[in-house]
């Protein structure tokens, strides 16, 4: 196992695809020249030249649709978004052609493109540099939405979005770039999209945390551990496809669940899991469910307020012991 | 002593203008019509009876498309070509067919019959059948066939636009020698992703042609009420690409000017025609066309593309009479026929709203 910074494991994931594919390509604002914004395609340029790490200006609505229109004829791009908050103006391209044209060709043209960048709170960006879009691409068939929270996973799964023939939504985040973490060595190393990762086991209750929510969640856990309770961490890393019967199963073990998610809590992320659960688990849940989500506000600027704006570790704590009736 | 600097190119390579070198750096040809034989365009007889025919079949498809549009057996929107075919036959006989490609917006049954798709599959897809081009599943708006290197198809306007440049990326990046064609309205030229689509052509130098037909309306919105430059072609200025302007009524017009600007594209110089043409029926079936006069609409009738090319025939003595009237009945048995496909083709069964979403077979759809 080598240890790894995230931006490390999602570079080196690029690096062996388009090593082993001519196909794949990266395309981005400053992906080339500058290294990278946040220098995940460090070195990339030097080692593929212009014709396939390539520069764009600002222009996300063309350079998304850019890389769209090269997949319908069977490229294999990678789109990267500085950030997510800067691809609300490519989103006619995603929602309208990547996700859509195959159904209405009859099949005919598939998208195999990735579409890759940083998601969510990213600190004292104020609101429109602090928006988590999980929930948003994940409202429509055809999109195959992804979000990471260690190298391991981010390697693994990163290989399958480029190797897949469907138009994947890959989430990052500006906080954990520089994140460090063993990524295995295994040669290919391949982690199937649409299967969620069971981080710890436990049988007192069942919290469910994807990107930079799986930490709340695991530093949730491990206060409950203090008291001790034995918590089940389950990270979904697929949103789209989602994996219900690890998360199912889980409940059914524990019989109570916490959902973690940053996004405002308005039909987010936890909203579905939620759904899903008292629609196919009723009957094995002890308490009703809760979430711990950024509040119903856009993301404010201060430091006092955003830090009470997303969901802590405390937040998840509490919760779990609500729904466990312990307080 | 003066500062001594390199000379400043722009992004596409050109010199950059400087202050005391303000000039015009891009040209513009101007292509109207009766300027041009088939001799001149090297174009036999048979060939010029080929064109004939390509543009009858679409006039008499959609002619009989909104019949079965009032006879309700066609559903949604139907947005007639009828009056614009020179346009996409003009330029499909500019075209390599199986290597350069072609992509449009909503206003699709012309080109995708110009370009060899079938009335079959055309007409069973407006009916909303399993034998449709894209399997009932697009309608009228959405036409596609991969096998003919057509990209579709396109309901929202403008955002086809882009698609098209990474199509020309992809020729550019398999160096295959392909050249893509862009077709899109005069109302989608407002849109921004025109703009950040030529900019990114010109940038990286694609095999690009952007074709604006301009056929005078954005739906019920004429040019010079949304235009503040009603020249369209002009907009490639900002983006150092040249422009024509063609007319659209004439169908060697048209020819000659895509044949010298798809040639510019297979060179690596992507460029913007504007063809100006009329589209005689309504923006859609449910248009009623109070903004234009009926004046005008006659007098634009007098323009009709397919009369022009035919009157040509008759006065340069090319053909017979019975040899067009051969042609005249040939596609209308054609139509009839695609007619009786269409009917006689069943409806996708249920199970085929799963199908074609993902690439993926066992795609776990939610089901709660």
């Amino acid at each position: 196992m080598a240890e790894l910074q995230l931006r490390e494991a999602i570079r080196a994931a690029m690096v062996e695809e388009m090593d082993r594919d001519e196909d794949v390509f990266l395309m981005g604002e400053e992906v080339a020249e500058y290294n990278g914004a946040y220098k995940v395609s460090e070195g990339m340029r030097d080692r593929y030249g212009d014709r396939r790490v390539i520069d764009t200006p600002i222009s996300e609505n063309g350079f998304a649709g850019l890389g769209l229109g090269a997949a319908m004829d069977g490229l294999r791009p990678i789109i990267e978004f500085m950030t997510w908050n800067f691809a609300f103006v490519a989103m006619d391209q995603i929602i309208n052609n990547a996700a859509k044209i195959r159904y209405m060709s009859g099949g005919q043209f598939s998208f195999p493109i990735v579409f890759r960048g940083p998601n969510g709170a990213a600190g004292q960006l104020a609101a429109t540099h602090n928006t988590s879009v999980e929930a948003l691409y994940s409202c429509f068939p055809g999109l195959k939405v992804i979000s990471i929270s260690n190298p391991d996973d981010a390697k693994g799964l990163l290989k399958s979005a480029i190797r897949d023939d469907d138009p994947v939504v890959f989430l990052e985040s500006e906080f954990m770039y520089g994140m460090r973490g063993e990524v295995s060595d295994a040669e290919d190393y391949i982690i199937p999209i649409g299967k969620a990762r069971v981080a710890r086991e436990g049988d007192a209750v069942t919290i469910i945390g994807h990107n930079k929510s799986y930490w709340r969640a695991l530093e949730a856990a491990d206060m409950l551990k203090a008291d001790g309770y034995a918590a089940e961490v389950i990270d979904p890393r697929t949103i789209r496809p989602l994996d219900w019967e690890t998360v199912l199963a889980s409940v059914r073990k524990t019989n109570r669940c916490v959902i973690v998610d940053e996004s405002n809590p308005f039909a987010s992320v936890s909203s579905e899991i939620a759904f899903q659960i008292q629609a196919r688990a009723f009957d094995d849940l002890d308490a009703p469910l809760k979430r711990v989500t950024a509040k119903d506000t856009p993301a404010p600027y201060a430091k006092n307020l955003i830090e009470y704006y997303l969901p802590s570790a405390e937040d998840v704590y509490r919760a779990c012991r609500e729904v466990m009736y312990l307080d | 002593m003066a500062l001594m600097m390199k000379p400043a190119v722009s992004g596409n390579g050109r010199p950059e203008a400087s202050f005391e070198t303000i000039e015009t750096r891009l040209t513009f040809r101007n292509y109207p019509g009766d300027r041009f034989t088939h001799s001149d365009l090297g174009l036999s007889v048979a060939d010029v009876g080929d064109i004939y025919r390509n543009m009858l079949l679409q006039r008499r498809f959609e002619e009989r498309s909104a019949q079965m549009y009032g006879r309700q057996k066609i559903g949604g929107f139907l947005h007639l070509y009828i009056g614009q075919e020179a346009i996409s036959t003009g330029s499909v006989y500019a075209l390599k067919p199986g290597l350069d490609s072609a992509i449009t917006a909503y206003r699709d049954h012309g080109l995708a019959l110009a370009l060899g798709m079938s009335s079959n599959e055309c007409m069973a897809e407006l009916f909303g059948r399993a034998d449709g081009c894209s399997k009932g599943k697009g309608g009228s708006m959405h036409f596609f066939s991969k096998e003919k290197r057509m990209f579709g198809g396109h309901g929202i306007v403008g955002a086809h636009i882009p698609l098209a440049t990474g199509i020309a990326f992809a020729h550019q990046y398999r160096n295959d020698g392909g050249v893509c064609v862009c077709y899109l309205g005069d109302g989608a030229v407002w849109q921004g992703s025109f703009h950040e689509a030529l900019n990114l052509a010109s940038l990286y130098k694609l095999p690009v042609v952007y074709v604006i037909e301009n056929n005078q309306y954005a739906m019920g919105t004429a040019v010079d009420r949304a235009a503040a430059e009603t020249d369209l072609f002009k907009q490639g200025i900002s983006y150092a690409m040249r422009g024509s302007l063609v007319d659209g009524m004439d169908v060697l017009s048209v020819c000659q000017a895509m044949r010298d600007h798809v040639e510019l594209a297979r060179q690596g110089e992507p460029s913007l025609v504007e063809i100006r043409t009329y589209r005689y029926r309504g923006h859609s079936m449910s248009d009623p066309g109070k903004y234009r006069t009926k004046e005008e609409l006659e007098a634009k009738k007098n323009e009709d593309p397919i009369l022009r090319l035919k009157s040509y025939v008759m006065e340069n003595q090319l053909m017979k009479n019975d040899e067009m009237d051969a042609i005249d009945e040939e596609v209308k048995a054609e139509v009839a026929a695609s007619v009786v496909f269409a009917e006689e083709s069943p409806f996708p069964p249920l199970e085929a709203i799963y199908e074609d979403v993902y690439t993926q077979k066992n795609y776990p759809f939610l089901k709660y």
